[in-house]
C-alpha cells in the first residue's frame, strides 16, 4: 500500500486535466493534540466530477469534509477549494458550498419551513428562497409536514430536511458525509436526483459503502483508521479488494 | 443586515414557543425579592440597599440567560450554520446583544414593578431609573453574549461564565449602583451624580460593543 496519496483521474480526457481544480489538496495533515487525523493526503478533483472516500470510523473521512467546508483549519499542507485557499480565503467560499454532515444542521424548535425560511435569509435569498424551499421540500417528500417542527421528526425525517437545507443556495459543491445514512429506500431514491452523480455536480462523497463508492466516485481516497493515509488511487486501478483493505477486509 | 435580523428573528420566535429563558428569569427575580423581604426583614428599602437588591438581582437572574444563550449554536449545529453561509459572524454576536437586552427588558417589565411593591414607598424614581437599566442592560448583554460564546463549547460553561462574567461586570455593576442610588432614595429620587454615572455606563457599554465587534469572528473559527 502507498502511503502518501497519489490520485488519478478515471477516464480523463487531457483537456479535463487541464481544468482548474474545484478541490486541491496539497500535503495535507490534521492533527488534534498528539493524534494525527489526516497525514499527507495529495487530492486534485476537476469540477463536475465526483471524490469518493472510504474509510473505516476515525480515518479522518468527516475531518477531511470539515476542512473543506471550511469549518476546521488544517494543520499543515495547501486546501484550495473552488480556487480560493483555505483557511486564509475561507470567505470566498462560503455560501458556494453545500455540506451534509453528521448533524442535520436544523434548529429542533423551528419548523421544516422555518429552519429553510432562515438559510434563506443568511444567503441573501428572498422570494426564490421560498420557491426553492418548497421545491426541495416536494422533492424529498416532506412538503406535507413543512409545518413541523424538527424536533418532532424521525431521523430519517430530518436528514431530508437537512437535504433541502445543502441545497437550498444552489451550492458549486456537494459535500456529503454519508448522505443516505438514516434514509429508508424510497427515501434515498427520492434524494438520489438531488444528491447523486449528475453532469457538472461537484461532489466529495463519505461512504462506507465500497461498492457504492468505487461506482460513483470518478476518483477514489481510502484512508486508513489510526490518521495514515493508507491507500488513495483512481477508480480504474482501485479494485474492491484495495478497498476494503482500509477496512481490514472486513466489508 | 439581512442576516442579523434573521438570527434575532429565530432567538426571538425560539423563546416564544419554548420560554427557556425569560420565565426563569422572572421567577428567579421575584422569588429572590421575597427572600431579601424576609432575611433583610426590612418592607422599604431605600439609596444604596435598594439599588445593590435591585441589581444584583437582575445580575444574578441575567447569567440564567447567558447560560443558556448559544445552547442551540452548540447543540443544533448553529455555530457551523453561520460559519457556512457567506455572512459576517458579527452578525451574530449583535443578535445575540439584542435578543439578551429584549430579555432584560421584559425580566424588567415584570420584577422592577415587584420591587417597588416590595420595597419602595416612593415610585417617582422608577421613570428615570428605566435609562439607567437600559445602559446597565446593554453593557450587560455585551458582556454576556462574548462570555458566553467563549464558554459555549466548554463542559464546564455553567462555571465558566459567572467566573469569567462577574469580574468583567464589576466595573458596569458600580456605574449602574452609583446612578440608580440617588433615584432610589426614600425621601425621594434626586439626580445628583446620575450623569456621571451614565456616562462611564455608556462608555462600558461601548467599549465591549466594539471588544466583541472586533474579536468576535476569531472567536467562532476553528
Amino acid at each position: 500500500m502507498a502511503e502518501t496519496a497519489a490520485v488519478q483521474q478515471k477516464s480523463a480526457s487531457p483537456s479535463q486535466l487541464a481544468e482548474p481544480a474545484a478541490v486541491a489538496l496539497t500535503g495535507l495533515w490534521r492533527e488534534f493534540g498528539d493524534r494525527v487525523a489526516l497525514r499527507d493526503v495529495t487530492v486534485a478533483l476537476s469540477r463536475g466530477r465526483t471524490l469518493a472516500v472510504l474509510g473505516p470510523n476515525g480515518a479522518g473521512k468527516t475531518t477531511l469534509l470539515r476542512i473543506l467546508a471550511t469549518l476546521l483549519r488544517p494543520s499543515r499542507g495547501e486546501v484550495s477549494v473552488l480556487g480560493a485557499s483555505l483557511p486564509r480565503e475561507a470567505w470566498r467560499v462560503r455560501g458556494r458550498i453545500g455540506y451534509l454532515g453528521h448533524e442535520p444542521l436544523l434548529y429542533r424548535d423551528l419548523s421544516c419551513a422555518e429552519n429553510l425560511r432562515f438559510q434563506a435569509r443568511l444567503y441573501g435569498l428572498q422570494d426564490e428562497g421560498a420557491k426553492r424551499a418548497q421545491a426541495l421540500l416536494d422533492g424529498v417528500g416532506m412538503s406535507h409536514r413543512a409545518g413541523e417542527l424538527v424536533g418532532n421528526l424521525s431521523a430519517g425525517m430530518a436528514q431530508r430536511v437537512a437535504v433541502c437545507r445543502a441545497l437550498l443556495h444552489e451550492p458549486e459543491l456537494l459535500l456529503l458525509d454519508e448522505p443516505r445514512s438514516h434514509l429508508d429506500p424510497e427515501a434515498a431514491a427520492l434524494v438520489e436526483p438531488l444528491l447523486g452523480p449528475a453532469p457538472g455536480r461537484t461532489r466529495v462523497v463519505v461512504t462506507h459503502d465500497v461498492e457504492a463508492g468505487l461506482a460513483e466516485g470518478d476518483l477514489v481516497l481510502a484512508l486508513r483508521a489510526g490518521g495514515a493515509v493508507a491507500y488513495a488511487g483512481g477508480a480504474d486501478g482501485l479494485s474492491a479488494g484495495d478497498a476494503r483493505a482500509v477496512y481490514g477486509g472486513r466489508q | 443586515m439581512s442576516a442579523f435580523r434573521a438570527i434575532l428573528g429565530k432567538d426571538l420566535r425560539v423563546e416564544l414557543r419554548t420560554l427557556q429563558s425569560v420565565p426563569a428569569m422572572a421567577l428567579f427575580a421575584v422569588t429572590t425579592f421575597v427572600i431579601f423581604r424576609y432575611g433583610l426583614d426590612r418592607t422599604t428599602l431605600g439609596g444604596s440597599l435598594a439599588a445593590g437588591v435591585l441589581l444584583a438581582t437582575v445580575l444574578f437572574a441575567a447569567i440564567l440567560a447567558i447560560n443558556r444563550l448559544f445552547v442551540a449554536e452548540r447543540d443544533e449545529g448553529g455555530f457551523d450554520v453561520i460559519r457556512l453561509a457567506p455572512v459576517d459572524a458579527t452578525a451574530l454576536f449583535a443578535a445575540k446583544v439584542v435578543a439578551l437586552v429584549v430579555y432584560l427588558l421584559v425580566l424588567e417589565a415584570i420584577a422592577v414593578p415587584i420591587f417597588a411593591i416590595f420595597f419602595l414607598e416612593s415610585w417617582a424614581g422608577l421613570a428615570p431609573l428605566a435609562g439607567v437599566l437600559v445602559l446597565a442592560d446593554a453593557g450587560l448583554a455585551a458582556t454576556g453574549a462574548l462570555v458566553s460564546s467563549i464558554a459555549a463549547n466548554s463542559r464546564a460553561r455553567d462555571l465558566l461564565v459567572p467566573l469569567l462574567l462577574l469580574p468583567l461586570l464589576v466595573p458596569l455593576v458600580i456605574a449602574a449602583a452609583n446612578a440608580a442610588e440617588p433615584l432610589l432614595a426614600a425621601d425621594g429620587p434626586s439626580y445628583a451624580g446620575t450623569g456621571k454615572w451614565l456616562a462611564i455606563l455608556a462608555l462600558y457599554d461601548v467599549v465591549f460593543l466594539l471588544v466583541g465587534y472586533a474579536v468576535y469572528d476569531f472567536l467562532v473559527e476553528d
